[in-house]
């Protein structure tokens, strides 16, 4: 852009990026240099770089949070919950382009109306709902509350991709013989599959981190998902930094390695995403 | 042709069915719900919620000094965070699009807070805040670092926009990134030849065309300020004394652990009113800029 041209601006410019990257980088230093500090050595000075590396911390942080049991229901809680909402999402998506009437044109108008709805609106009478139909305290139960919170959104921008597949290759598999459900199954969903991705994406980094949704339906210990493991970890041992941590650390590491492998694509889905809606 | 009515109408059923249905109870029935409740004083334990009428949003603007303070904090906190988060975001993408070095990998450390959780977030921060920042500030003896900055209302208040201006400043640069890539660099190159300074072509040529971004990351940063929970919760759980309590956290505090479900319910459907008119009124005078540009 303004300056494909050399200007010598161009070198300070890059030291002030740096500068600013060098702070955004700086709280993981000091989470990831403390977490391998004893206590004493955290108080002395939460700075400096530890002087031997201990593990033990990283130990008690493991089995306390049981961690592969909150990694575990954390990946059960996402990945059912995304995998639903987008396959309804998408049929209902597809069916309300392809086949419009007056109802389910109210339904889309509902849909698109809820995304304003802030979950903390709606979230006492939700726990109330939620008991009403069993969904208080289990895995499954959650994962069908997501669907309710996530269709609004996964239907929108599916929608709007729908209409932008062109309507001549369902037409000519109608012709062929092909029902209904096979022209969306084998023709129409993989051809959806860019926007699909995005929909997975922005779901994810919302589901895999979400704090007050499980914090207010799930309470047995053995279903909590890493935010609660965490939040329940603090609540029990506040100020224990040293442990603490290192839970802080196990708690970020899946979702940072998930970011970098996908990072492309999470950039693109979330640039995407954000300009459709 | 009856039949193939019929079997339209199964298909409709097939196709929308299982998600409307599912979104209608969980989150339509709520919202309705939700808004009888806050004419009932309800402890959540009763079976009958007794009807009470107006007497919740009465209470609500009358008998509740915490709530008061947590919209006031709310709405401080949204306009300084959504203003500097923008800033920043705006800057850092100017800087990134430019032919620097490590562009890409700037781009992804500064981004790399969004992927976290906030209540992972809020509490690394309160770390920084209590530990680290005294360490550096015995070190180097700098007033900044040696700051009671979770000890205070004002500290804890700046505090909070930190923590919140670092984690999202990467998701809007992204935004904005995307849209300066995408201006015709002709159309800067003709400005160039004209001998249009830098300014110039910033105040006539970029930030009109992108002013559509500016438009998604006001919008997303309101959205992500004004329902403000996780991240406060963790780093200072609304202390001091309730001064960096988010409107959201007082919603979950009255119905949670107070248990006065009406109230809550009542303060829940203000809280949608209140957002509801503050991201209209923002779409529709950002629209209008976008028309004029």
């Amino acid at each position: 852009m303004i300056t494909n041209k050399y200007f010598p601006r161009l070198f300070f410019i890059e030291m002030a990026v740096v500068v600013i990257a060098l702070i955004y980088l700086s709280p993981f230093y000091f989470v990831v240099v403390n977490s391998l500090k004893p206590f004493g050595e955290i108080i002395e000075n939460a700075a400096s770089l530890p002087s031997t590396i201990r593990w033990d911390n990283y130990v008690k942080a493991w089995n306390t949070v049981s961690f592969p049991q909150v990694f575990l229901n954390s990946l059960l809680v996402t990945s059912f919950s995304i995998a639903g909402m987008v396959l309804m999402g998408a049929m209902a998506a597809w069916r309300m382009v392809r086949r419009p009437h007056k109802i389910s044109g109210i339904i889309f108008v509902l849909f698109v109306a809820a995304m304003v709805i802030p979950f903390q609106s709606v979230m006492i009478p939700m726990v109330k709902v939620a008991k009403l139909f069993g969904l208080l305290n289990s895995i499954p139960g959650i994962v069908i509350i997501y669907f309710g919170f996530g269709m609004p959104l996964t239907v929108f921008l599916l929608h709007g991709f729908v209409k932008s597949i062109p309507k001549e290759l369902e037409e000519s598999a109608y012709i062929d013989g092909c029902s209904t459900f096979q022209s969306f199954f084998q023709i129409v969903f993989p051809l959806m599959r860019t926007m699909v991705v995005t929909v997975i994406i922005l779901q994810t980094l919302w589901i895999w981190n979400d704090f007050l949704l499980p914090l207010l339906v799930l309470f047995k210990e053995s279903i909590r998902t890493i935010p609660l493991g965490i939040f329940s970890f603090f609540g029990q041992y506040l100020n224990q930094w040293d442990s603490a941590l290192a839970t802080l650390i196990m708690g970020m590491v899946p979702i940072i390695i998930f970011f970098l492998i996908l990072q492309n694509y999470i950039i693109r889905g979330i640039t995407a995403g954000s300009i459709k809606s | 042709m009856n039949n193939r009515r019929m079997r339209d109408i199964r298909e409709d059923i097939f196709f929308i069915g299982p998600g409307f249905i599912i979104f209608a109870l969980i989150v339509l029935f709520s919202f309705v719900l939700g808004i009888y409740y806050s004419f009932t004083e309800w402890n959540g334990v009763n079976k009958e919620a007794l009807w009470v009428g107006l007497d919740n949003y009465l209470q609500v603007f009358k008998g509740d000094e915490q709530a008061g303070v947590s919209a006031v904090f709310t709405l401080k906190f949204t306009l300084a965070s959504v203003i500097t988060a923008n800033l920043l975001a705006f800057g850092l993408a100017l800087a990134l699009t430019l032919p620097l070095k490590n562009a890409k990998l700037m781009r992804t450390i500064i981004f790399l807070p969004n992927v976290i959780g906030g209540i992972i977030l809020g509490f690394v921060w309160r770390f920084i805040f209590t530990n680290s920042f005294v360490s550096i500030g015995e070190l180097t003896g700098s007033w900044f670092f040696e700051l009671p900055w979770l000890g205070t209302p004002m500290t804890g208040f700046w505090a909070s926009v930190i923590v919140f201006v670092w984690q999202r400043t990467g998701y809007l640069m992204m935004i904005y990134v995307a849209a300066i890539v995408s201006i015709d660099d002709t159309l800067l190159e003709a400005a160039y030849i004209d001998g249009a300074s830098q300014l110039h072509m910033l105040t006539k040529i970029i930030i009109p065309l992108t002013v559509q971004a500016i438009t998604v990351c006001v919008f997303l940063a309101l959205s992500w300020t004004t329902k403000m929970f996780d991240v406060i919760f963790a780093l200072t759980n609304g202390g001091p004394f309730g001064s960096t309590e988010t409107f959201a956290m007082n919603i979950y505090y009255e119905a949670f652990q107070y248990n006065n479900y009406g109230l809550g319910s009542a303060k829940a459907i203000l809280f949608f009113i209140i957002v509801g008119f503050i991201s209209t009124a923002q779409v529709l005078t950002t629209k209008k800029w976008e028309v004029e540009a």
